[in-house]
């Protein structure tokens, strides 16, 4: 592993590996009834929160608490960030105070790079999203829940095919995932209307679709893509409805589907829009369970970039704290 | 009063000569060491190249109103060191270059300074704001004789102000000098829209906004029959356009910065604000373009872009970086390195390109002359071979944002003459007292 995870692309596929393995082990804590791990005891992780991102802030939040690690959050809201502190000053004011980990959102593409490699800080850099740059942990969860549910919870995700459906352009967990599904094995295959990919998206490790119905019978999993209705007032699509008809999971869709296939969304969701309500609710439907593997992937990360070796469980004479 | 004499200089690497200074004029040409240099001054040469003083079409000095990053004073000094003996300074200042008094005082304190020639540009329109004329006619009248015109930094893209704007400056020989980036296809826009950008997740700024804005002010400049000059060309794709509209006889010039020369998009994976700069560093396809477009004259000057920012401009993320970097004091080595050292420009070739061409688009009476008897005393010498690593903080300019850090790079400048005066001696600035230097108006 390399010392900061930034991108999905920092990962090889052994380091993707390490970490899912050593979710699932860590996963085991939260079926305990004190679920806690002192792996972290005296270590303090840093949320350092620029953007609004509840589900994503309390799922590090409690991934870290988990490992016993102390937390700081600092939420842009009500600090001095948003008095206009720049980036630097609030990394050297965390560098003070002896940061481990940063745990870095932020609006702008690259900031958590610039946080890894300015020289600002010394700790370890995780990426929880940068503008409409990545999301790495967010990928690392999703492949998870892939893996827990099409290949028996092991190995790499070779073969199977997964289908992202929605606004590529603007999204940072399509372009995470992209890249880590095609590390571990999977073909990924996105779709969207033309509007909303990237230049040279012909060149990622995927196919491109604009037809969302020719690629459904095939696929393992359907990952649905969050679309901000504001994209409508700059025409990237003409309006919701045509939106939902043309790109939408509804049960019509579901239903062509094959019979294993699950359906995936990172939150939070526009019912009604890029997803069906029966759709969401539906047994195929792991979306909450994508929130659970959340913690313990991001437990993971947490205890490979600051726990060192050691293995991921206490030993039996470590004990557990009760 | 003595002279100066340049002993022992290859003009545009020819045979080495002496170079004899009387006044604020090339007064003898001697073969190398013939001179009696009794009682002259002496600026040894021996066998370096000698070219015209160079001309900036390009420069943002800052002052008046962003002072913290630039001066007058400190630009020119970067110029002189960089081997420029005259400047356009741009009109995006605060308050902006759009009235007769400011460009005045610009052009005062370039006097002042007396390190290089400083030429105000001024703008298009009132405050940059694309709407309004600004009195373009006061500016040329006045005693900053101002002959450029650009709303730099903005485009003019409303077409009938572009169109009456080509048609006004005819009066007075102007040009307009075009920003040409369409505002609706770059809003938010980051870097070169492309593979990169998708992958870094960085807005792109799409070459198609740049080429959209040339195709049609071409063909502007040819209805109206008026002069227009292209800025900081950056796309294949505008050197196509531009190579069209010169072979239709369409009065265009453009000019390509160094950075445009060397570097590309690769280096925005760094997510270093350093390289980011308007219009975005482009791919390895448009740096080959461009260079063989400078070679062959469709684009016919080299300009700096010279923007300098101070230090917390550019020590934060990528999109609240400002755009821009330093290029006075690097401008010849990068074209030594990207032109003279393929063979793609020989020495009269920079001559051209740097000093001639840019001192004609700008309508500079006494810059980019020869290095004849009777021309102007605007003379630097170079050393082609001598390398060196650019080091921020031993710049001249007043900020440090420079995208070469740590870069190693060919030729400098030894002697720099501005109007019979040396501004720069042995590499170093000249001591002599700024107001004692003679100056050109």
């Amino acid at each position: 592993m390399k010392k900061h995870l930034l991108s999905s692309a920092d990962l090889s596929r052994e380091d993707a590996i390490l970490v899912l393995d050593t979710a699932a082990q860590l996963a085991q804590v939260a079926d305990r009834p004190v679920k806690k791990l002192p792996t972290l005891r005296g270590r303090t992780v840093v949320n350092l929160f620029f953007e609004d991102s509840t589900r994503t802030r309390i799922s590090f939040e409690a991934a870290a608490k988990r490992l016993s690690a102390d937390v700081i959050t600092f939420s842009a809201k009500g600090s001095s960030v948003s008095k206009g502190e720049s980036l630097k000053d609030t990394a050297l004011t965390l560098e003070a105070m002896g940061a481990d980990a940063v745990i870095i959102r932020h609006g702008s593409s690259g900031a958590p790079h610039r946080l890894a490699n300015a020289g600002w800080i010394n700790g370890s850099v995780i990426n929880a999203g940068d503008g409409l740059h990545e999301h790495p942990t967010q990928a690392l969860l999703d492949a998870y829940t892939l893996r827990e549910n099409l290949c028996g919870g092991v190995g790499d995700l070779a073969g199977k095919r997964v289908t992202i459906v929605g606004d590529v352009l603007h999204s940072r967990v399509a372009r995470s995932n992209t890249l880590l599904l095609a590390t571990l094995g999977a073909h990924v295959t996105l779709v969207a209307p033309p509007t909303l990919l990237p230049v040279g998206v012909e060149n990622w490790p995927c196919e491109v679709s604009y037809d969302l119905d020719a690629s459904l019978a095939q696929a393992d999993a359907v990952m649905m893509l969050r679309v901000q209705l504001e994209r409508m007032n700059d025409s990237y699509f003409p309006t919701a409805r045509e939106y939902s008809r043309r790109y939408g999971l509804d049960h019509r869709r579901m239903e062509s589907m094959s019979e294993h296939a699950i359906v995936m969304h990172p939150g939070p969701m526009n019912r009604g829009m890029e997803i069906s309500a029966d759709v969401a609710d539906s047994k195929r439907s792991v979306i909450v369970s994508q929130v659970t593997n959340g913690v313990s992937v991001r437990m993971a990360v947490l205890y490979l970039l600051l726990g060192g070796n050691s293995p991921a469980q206490p030993a039996p004479h470590e004990g557990i704290e009760e | 009063m003595s002279r100066l004499v340049i002993s022992g200089a290859r003009p545009l690497g020819g045979d080495a000569v002496d170079i004899v200074i009387d006044g604020d004029k090339i007064s003898e040409i001697n073969p190398a060491g013939s001179t009696n240099v009794d009682g002259d001054r002496v600026l040894v040469a021996d066998n370096l190249v000698a070219l015209p003083g160079l001309v900036d079409l390009h420069t943002h000095l800052r002052e008046p109103g962003r002072e913290d990053a630039e001066t007058v004073d400190s630009g020119t000094r970067a110029a002189a060191l960089g081997g420029f003996t005259c400047v356009h300074a741009m009109a995006n200042t605060e308050p902006v270059a759009d009235t007769a008094g400011v460009v005045e005082q610009v052009w005062r304190l370039g006097k002042e300074a007396g390190w290089c020639e400083v030429r105000p540009v001024g703008a298009v329109t009132q405050g940059l704001n694309g709407v309004k004329m600004a009195e373009l006619g006061a500016m040329a009248s006045s005693a900053a004789h101002v002959r450029v015109f650009s709303d730099d930094g903005k485009c003019v893209d409303d077409a009938v102000m572009m169109r009456r704007a080509l048609e006004y400056v005819k009066a007075f020989n102007g040009v307009i000098a075009q920003h040409a980036q369409e505002p609706r296809l770059t809003e938010g826009a980051q870097m070169n829209e492309g593979e990169l950008s998708g992958i870094l997740g960085l807005r792109g700024w799409p070459a198609v906004a740049e080429e959209a804005i040339i195709a049609r002010d071409v063909l502007l400049a040819q209805h109206v029959g008026s002069r227009l000059h292209i800025c900081h060309v950056s796309t294949a794709g505008s050197v196509e356009l531009i190579r069209w509209a010169k072979s239709k006889g369409i009065d265009v010039t453009a000019e390509v910065t160094p950075h445009h020369l060397l570097l590309t998009d690769e280096l925005a994976t760094s997510y270093d604000p350093f390289f980011k700069v308007n219009p975005p560093l482009r791919a390895a396809a448009d740096v080959e373009a461009l260079r063989l477009a400078l070679a062959d004259g469709t684009i016919d000057a080299v300009a700096t872009d010279h923007a300098p920012h101070p230090s917390e401009d550019k020590e934060c993320e990528w999109a609240a970086a400002a755009f821009g970097m330093l290029g006075l004091e690097t401008a010849l080595s990068v074209v030594i390195d990207t032109m003279v050292r393929p063979g793609l420009l020989d020495w009269a070739g920079v001559a051209d390109r740097m000093s001639t061409r840019p001192a004609q688009i700008g309508r500079v009476a006494g810059q980019g002359g020869s290095i004849e008897v009777g021309q102007p005393g605007n003379i630097i010498v170079i050393d082609p071979e001598v390398m060196w690593t650019v080091v921020p903080s031993e710049l001249a300019s007043r900020s440090r944002n420079t995208p070469y850090r740590e870069r190693t790079l060919p030729g400098r400048v030894v002697h720099t003459v501005y109007a019979g005066t040396p501004t720069v001696v042995d590499g170093a600035l000249a001591e002599t007292k700024n107001n004692e230097r003679s100056v050109t108006s």
